[in-house]
């Protein structure tokens, strides 16, 4: 039931296709195409930006966004949202310092595992009681942060040798944070593309009773879902507080969900659920760090920078939408 | 909205006695919970805080949470109109805090100013954002969290990026706006109680209040009734916007400056104020009063907390989270046993 549905979806209408011939194939890669525009646009009024190191520093600096945006697809392919990774890479960032004295991994494990328990918390509101998500991941945004600044309190310091291999060494010459972000896309996509439970995802996003009568357990693949959000925020606080090698509850995360949603959205993941494009939301998160980076090399103040941003995340969502309008 | 259209049958079957008459007590009882129970956890808070804090009740204690109440209480009930319509307005804490510097920053030009020039600002805002929300199928969270990067950033060119903060002249009559009383209480009481009083005639008395429910209700079956749809939207956001900015003029003039940092999450606190009062966050339901008093309720739960000793500020994050999800966890139970009687609605 559900292939059928997502078949007929990506299929074009030729009706609507004879009016509008670009606006369908513009919904679909408009992201790759504006990528290559700001690549080509940067390779102009930017200098040294084709650099290996400015290359290197771009990839680092996007990983986090790419980790929690490729979360965030999953449950927006459900037809969910989830407004609390910011706040979640927070708190498992303010958790670090109080278990570093146990070592790097044992300090790694219990932020991560913060990001398991707010995930199952949200989870079990969405899927068992019934709450509606933007509800149940608000009250996620709110008390995350709130309890990383109760534990955190200031900014802490995180010189530990180990965070600092994972935050700003290099594996065979791929920065760190960057493998990790790899080895995230691989298996989220692996799993969307190639698994039943990908399947799931999507038949439970485009049509919840079908998928329930199809005989998919709805309440649990949410459940999993939204986990599975909470442990990659985690893991992006993680290495958000490793490579700045400090954790600041206050700002660490800060608009990091509108930066997510507008990745995975900007990627072709419809918010409507029901499909969830892994390849786009990365291509997304680097247009939209890129985005970000190409302000500041101009030197645009931040203030500017945001009401662009606010701009480009409408005119985006807009673009998507038009496919759906006839 | 993806509303089954049993909402609005029930509502219609409302009248009728045969449907009355065959209500369950449990149905009875969840929709006086759901309606009042904001109100008898207020009362019951009350009354212990009185009995276990002899310092609460005293005039002085009382008339500072009425006060603070006051100053969130229009940016709530901005949010509980936008929230009947099926919609959500997540900008108003950055358009409150734009508001309060604006107010500050004309302040040195007279206290009309002070008071429209937010006005004006944060209405335009609302404006444009009821526009697209009425006019694209960009949901409203989407427009709205770009409202509020855009107005912090339009804040943030104002201030020098956040470094200056204006100051309302201490001659300026605009301070009264907070400060002055009248029959012992502040003004921004006695605006909040005419504001609340507008809301509820607007919402139960006129035809616009029912266009409003309708849309929350079920969008495609208001159009069809030839109802205005997009016009009811676009007025509810440039309210909501004109709200927000009000409570940051109020709180600029309480603080007699405009401060940059401030409104950061206000949002959910409005959100959680609506909640509480008995709105439903799916539209088309809801009540104007429950909202100030689900605001007024956070601020005696946010006095208890300074009672009891959790200096950290922090722990009010914490609690208004937990405190969102009983309450929503509450409305979906009670919600369900109202709906057990309707078959084939979820």
């Amino acid at each position: 039931m559900s292939t059928q549905a997502t078949a007929q979806e990506s299929r074009t209408e030729p009706g609507r296709a004879r009016r509008r011939p670009d606006a369908a194939w513009v919904a679909r890669n408009g992201v790759y195409l504006a990528l290559v525009v700001l690549v080509l646009l940067n390779i102009v009024i930017t200098p040294y930006f084709v650099s290996a190191s400015n290359l290197r520093l771009q990839l680092i600096q996007a990983a986090p966004v790419v980790i929690v945006a490729l979360g965030m697809s999953l449950v927006i392919g459900t037809k969910g949202i989830d407004l609390g990774v910011g706040s979640v890479m927070a708190l498992s960032a303010a958790i670090m310092p109080l278990y570093i004295g146990y070592g790097t991994l044992p300090a790694i494990l219990v932020g991560v595992a913060a990001g398991l328990v707010t995930g199952f918390v949200a989870g079990t509101l969405v899927s068992r009681l019934g709450l509606q998500p933007i509800v149940a991941t608000l009250a996620i945004f709110v008390g995350g942060r709130g309890l990383a600044n109760v534990i955190g309190g200031q900014i802490k310091n995180l010189s530990d040798p180990g965070l600092v291999r994972l935050g700003s060494g290099s594996t065979l010459g791929v920065p760190n944070t960057v493998l990790v972000a790899a080895v995230v896309f691989a298996v989220v996509w692996f799993v969307v593309r190639r698994t039943t439970f990908g399947r799931g995802v999507e038949a439970i996003g485009g049509n919840p009773r079908a998928a329930e009568l199809a005989g998919l357990r709805r309440a649990r693949i949410l459940l999993i879902v939204y986990m599975v959000a909470g442990v990659l925020a985690a893991v992006a606080g993680v290495l958000a507080a490793a490579r700045s090698q400090a954790s600041d509850p206050r700002t660490l995360g800060l608009l990091m969900e509108l930066n997510a949603i507008a990745a995975v959205v900007i990627g072709g993941t419809p918010l409507t659920g029901g499909k969830v494009r892994v390849v786009g939301t990365v291509a997304g998160a680097l247009l939209m760090q890129l985005l970000v980076s190409t302000l500041v090399a101009q030197d645009v103040p931040d203030s500017v920078a945001q009401m662009i941003q606010a701009g480009v995340i409408v005119v985006a969502v807009w673009v998507q939408l038009g496919r759906k309008r006839s | 909205m993806t509303h089954s259209p049993a909402p609005v049958l029930e509502q219609a079957a409302d009248s009728t006695r045969v449907v009355r008459t065959r209500r369950s007590r449990g149905e009875v009882l969840a929709r006086l919970a759901q309606r009042n129970g904001a109100l008898a956890t207020l009362v019951v808070l009350v009354l212990v805080m009185a009995v276990a804090f002899p310092s609460f009740s005293t005039a002085g204690n009382l008339s500072q949470i009425a006060i603070q109440s006051s100053f969130f209480a229009p940016l709530a009930l901005g949010m509980t109109f936008v929230i009947f319509t099926g919609g959500i307005d997540l900008s108003v804490g950055s358009v409150y805090a734009l508001g309060g510097v604006l107010a500050a920053w004309g302040s040195q030009y007279g206290p009309v100013v002070a008071v429209l020039l937010p006005l004006a600002g944060c209405g335009l805002i609302g404006l444009v954002q009821g526009t697209i929300i009425a006019r694209t199928a960009i949901p409203a969270f989407i427009v709205t969290l770009a409202g509020l990067l855009f107005a912090r950033g339009l804040l943030l060119i104002l201030t020098d990026e956040g470094s200056t903060t204006y100051k309302v002249p201490a001659d300026s009559a605009f301070l009264e706006l907070s400060r002055g009383t009248f029959l012992g209480l502040g003004w921004p009481v006695w605006i909040t109680v005419v504001l609340v009083a507008v809301g509820v005639l607007v919402l139960r008395r006129t035809s616009y209040g029912s266009t409003l429910l309708a849309v929350g209700g079920q969008e495609d079956a208001a159009e069809l009734m030839g109802l205005p749809v997009r016009r009811s939207k676009v007025i509810v956001y440039t309210v909501s916007g004109l709200l927000a900015g009000l409570a940051g003029a109020l709180t600029a003039s309480y603080t007699a400056s405009g401060v940059t940092t401030l409104g950061v999450g206000l949002e959910l606190t409005a959100i959680s104020a609506v909640v509480l009062g008995g709105t439903l966050l799916t539209g088309g339901a809801g009540t104007v009063f429950g909202s100030l008093v689900g605001i007024v309720l956070l601020q005696v739960v946010a006095n208890l907390i300074n009672r009891l000793g959790l200096t950290n500020s922090n722990w009010q994050a914490v609690v208004n989270g937990v405190l969102l999800v009983a309450v929503a966890v509450g409305q979906v139970q009670l919600s369900r046993i109202q709906a057990r009687s309707r078959p084939g609605d979820d």
